[in-house]
């Protein structure tokens, strides 16, 4: 295990990365994070950084601690040591909303959009303005926010189902949804957890393309099984189990090593 | 021609409005006030479709604020029915000053502030203090009902400065004017149609705004709402301040309506029958609450006098018939016609 640390922290391996996309810059990290329930600790002491315009694939076996560390960053569980820093703020222990108001946007793994609301009406009340709720009984729907739903529409493929309820889309356009209401927010993390379960291979080709897209100009992490389409998307991976980080570098790297195979990849 | 759901919506509110001023012309003194008692419950309903039915937010406690409001109003007409003395119950139990907390409710403007700040306060910091807690769905439910219990207690218990189990009844006047006769009791009856039209058009526009939209979302999906940035538990705290504030205005028209108030109006069954009213209105329909309380309202009054032993298994039937077979209740039934008949006669 303590072999595994090492290669997970060596500072060669870091510089080793090659993708041209990644800035050196790095807007988040979280710090010797851990959580228990009951005693299980199901992250624990991990470290990671992401840069701004990477886009980073978290794998690893059911039960690696993936979602719970998406959950802690975002707020919906709290570590029971460690911090979450992004931009240079611990953002750890604020609730919920907050932490969405300092720019992380958080998906979750099976698609959550508002089925009884059209497309559109999912789209507006994801928008970060008037959410008082003073603000959100007077809010008055204008031109300039039809454009931006149009726009958010448009960038997840579903600019001609504005109209449709949420709840008549395919699985895989409610994905797009719930993408597209995030991206509405203008995150600057944005954390995916399985964005592209139960799509079709075309269905995710086009996620492939548009999960590229907004890596541009924010970081994103991304919670994913399918080892082509981590290879299609990845900049960098790392690897969990059991709550620990396991192994981190480019895709290639990932699949060729005996330790990342052993767990995970063998089977 | 075809019209927009929100459209159909604001013609029933009129169309409601104009059929409960209508009743002035058709319908005798007695039945007109009892029609105003029922329409104090509509209130109570209102409050109900807002935050059951738009933000799922079941409370069977709503016979508190209900009973904070008819308190507050009996309060003050108490006084002045017994002024310059006490009222007749402090008397019969040897209180010999007023309670400081009476006090507020010589005045008339006092009092109506208080009727409406006392229960938006209240409601709004224990239903955050909850919902931050992330206490929701039946285990809510069960907090309001424990505490409906407790304040019918309360009240039982405090014979001396607040009527104990017997309410606080016996006033007759309102400002001096007598509120037992035909004429003022006609004007009591249009002045509570005219607010509730009022307070229906307001629950229309919010039902129809982003915050409307916000309470569905929050009913269905709370946790996509919470990181979409927003402070759940204060916007569904705000909206159970709101229900409150609608319960309480109810129970001010009720003590006028009817010149009396007691504990077994505000508690656990009067509690339950206000969400049935809602049920059966249909709990997404602002009028059908309105609708639900007249009809229930009327039911009740008719099945007690004559099954004065079984009305309330006749009660609890139709709410199980509503909850199993119309889930929306006739409003549901109704939007369902339309919409059938836009189709052109399709089945949907």
């Amino acid at each position: 295990m303590s072999a595994s640390m090492q290669m997970a922290r060596d500072p060669e391996q870091e510089l080793s990365i090659r993708n041209e996309n990644v800035a050196s810059e790095e807007t988040f990290r979280v710090e010797d994070l851990s959580v228990s329930f009951d005693g299980f600790r199901a992250v624990d002491n991990l470290c990671l950084s992401v840069a701004k315009n990477e886009l980073r694939v978290i794998i690893g076996p059911n039960g690696a601690g993936k979602t719970t560390l998406l959950d802690m960053i975002c707020g919906k569980t709290r570590p029971t040591e460690g911090k979450v820093i992004f931009d240079g703020e611990v953002v750890s222990g604020l609730p919920e909303y907050q932490i969405v108001k300092k720019g992380i946007g958080r998906k979750f793994q099976t698609p959550s959009v508002y089925e009884d609301l059209s497309v559109f009406e999912n789209f507006e009340i994801s928008m970060p303005d008037a959410q008082g709720v003073l603000d959100s009984l007077f809010f008055k729907r204008d031109e300039a926010i039809r454009e931006r739903v149009s726009r958010a529409a448009a960038e997840v493929f579903l600019a001609d189902q504005l109209h449709r309820k949420a709840g008549t889309l395919s699985h895989g356009q409610k994905q797009w949804l719930e993408i597209g209401m995030l991206l509405i927010q203008e995150p600057r993390l944005l954390l995916l957890d399985e964005p592209v379960a139960g799509m079709s291979p075309r269905e995710r080709e086009a996620t492939a393309e548009l999960l590229t897209r907004v890596a541009n100009g924010r970081s994103v992490i991304v919670i994913e099984h399918d080892m082509d389409f981590v290879k299609r998307i990845a900049h960098k991976v790392t690897v969990l189990h059991q709550g620990r980080l396991l192994a981190e570098g480019s895709a290639d790297e990932i699949q060729s090593n005996p330790k990342v195979i052993e767990v995970y990849l063998g089977h | 021609m075809k019209l927009t759901r929100e459209a159909t919506e604001y013609l029933t509110v009129g169309l409601l409005a104009a059929v409960l001023l209508a009743f002035t012309m058709t319908l005798d003194p007695f039945r007109l006030n009892n029609v105003g008692k029922y329409l104090s419950f509509g209130f109570v309903a209102i409050g109900i479709v807002l935050t059951w039915g738009y933000g799922g937010v079941l409370s069977l406690g709503q016979g508190i604020f209900f009973g904070l409001g008819g308190y507050m109003m009996a309060m003050f007409l108490k006084l002045e029915a017994s002024a310059p003395e006490l009222p007749d119950f402090m008397v019969w139990s040897g209180i010999e000053a007023l309670p400081v907390w009476w006090e507020p409710f010589y005045s008339l403007p006092i009092t109506l502030v208080l009727i409406h700040l006392i229960p938006a306060v209240g409601a709004y910091l224990f239903a955050y203090a909850i919902f931050r807690k992330r206490v929701s769905g039946v285990y809510f439910a069960i907090v309001t009902l424990a505490l409906a219990m407790t304040m019918t207690v309360l009240i039982v218990g405090a014979q001396s400065t607040i009527g104990g189990a017997n309410g606080i009844t016996d006033f007759r006047t309102f400002l001096g004017m007598d509120i037992v006769d035909d004429a003022s009791k006609m004007v009591l009856y249009v002045l509570q149609v005219l607010v509730l039209f009022t307070v229906m058009l307001a629950a229309l526009k919010l039902t129809n705004s982003r915050l409307g939209k916000i309470l569905i979302a929050i009913r269905d999906k709370e946790d996509r709402v919470r990181f979409s940035g927003y402070n759940t538990a204060h916007v569904k705290a705000a909206v159970f301040a709101l229900a409150a504030v609608l319960s309480a205005m109810g129970g001010a028209f009720y003590s006028l309506q009817t010149g009396l108030i007691a504990p077994s109006l505000i508690g656990v069954v009067a509690s339950v029958e206000m969400v049935i009213y809602a049920a059966v209105g249909g709990r997404l329909s602002v009028p059908g609450a309105v609708v639900g309380a007249i009809l229930i309202g009327f039911l009740k009054s008719y099945l007690s006098e004559t099954f004065p032993e079984y009305w309330l298994y006749f009660l609890g039937s139709i709410f199980i018939f509503v909850v199993l077979f119309m889930p929306k209740g006739l409003a549901g039934f109704f939007d369902r016609l339309r919409v059938g008949r836009a189709l052109g006669g399709e089945a949907r």
